[in-house]
């Protein structure tokens, strides 16, 4: 299990890898589940240039380790790994990633989904965005 | 001696709201999160749908607070 929050810009396919690479479940997987969430160039009609993403350093991690620790005691899964970005964002730029391996299909689909829904509803992170006349703070999740 | 102090934090829009990000306040004048919220705000009203944490736990207005504990309030989150 393993949480990271990156203030630069990462390749979650690269993390996804070097930490499949590195863990000690080598053999055991027969399926991976991996969800990336990326910036949109739009949001709620308007263009959007850039985006900030704030964080509460301490809780968030706190956070991510408790649902890690939860969907391992719910679901039969090997291990997961969750990397989500704070600082200056461009669009295109991967914002989270959420990977999860285990033996059979469902429990990596299941996991990962829990993780994700749980993570947005409850992680505390924030996103303020740049448009062209101006920023504003995200209201809510969609 | 160490000071019986809470310290208090407010994150993203409600940082902007208040106008700061942290301050401390005496333990010894307030007993709920809901109390640290107008001691260290001023009496502002607190904005409907804030989410509050105690020890990075999220807890209810009327929750305990004591001395030495880290207070948080923010706007509902946006990340993923």
């Amino acid at each position: 299990m393993l949480i990271e929050i990156k203030d630069h810009s990462f390749e979650p396919y690269d993390s996804v890898l070097e930490y499949q690479k590195s863990a000690g479940f080598s053999g055991k997987y027969g399926a991976t589940a991996v969800f990336v969430g990326s910036m949109r160039d739009f949001n709620e009609g308007d263009d959007v240039q850039n985006m900030r993403l704030e964080h509460y350093p301490g809780m968030t991690e706190k956070y991510l380790e408790k649902i890690s620790k939860e969907a391992a005691a719910k679901w039969d899964i090997l291990d997961s790994l969750i990397v989500h970005r704070v600082g200056e964002m461009l669009p295109n730029d991967p914002i989270v990633l959420v990977a999860v391996w285990s033996a059979h299909r469902a429990a990596a689909f299941d996991a990962s989904r829990y993780l994700m829904e749980e993570l947005k509803s409850r992680a505390p992170f924030w996103k303020k965005e740049a448009l062209t006349d101006g920023e504003r703070w995200v209201a809510k999740n969609t | 001696m160490t000071k019986a102090v809470v310290t208090v934090k407010f994150f993203a829009s409600l940082r902007e709201h208040v106008g700061q990000a942290e301050t401390e306040i005496l333990a010894s004048d307030v007993q709920t999160v809901a109390a640290v919220w107008l001691l260290s705000t001023n009496d502002m009203a607190l904005p409907e749908n804030t989410l509050m944490a105690v020890n990075m736990e999220y807890v209810d207005a009327d929750y305990p607070v004591r001395q030495g504990d880290e207070v948080a309030f923010f706007p509902p989150v946006t990340g993923g």
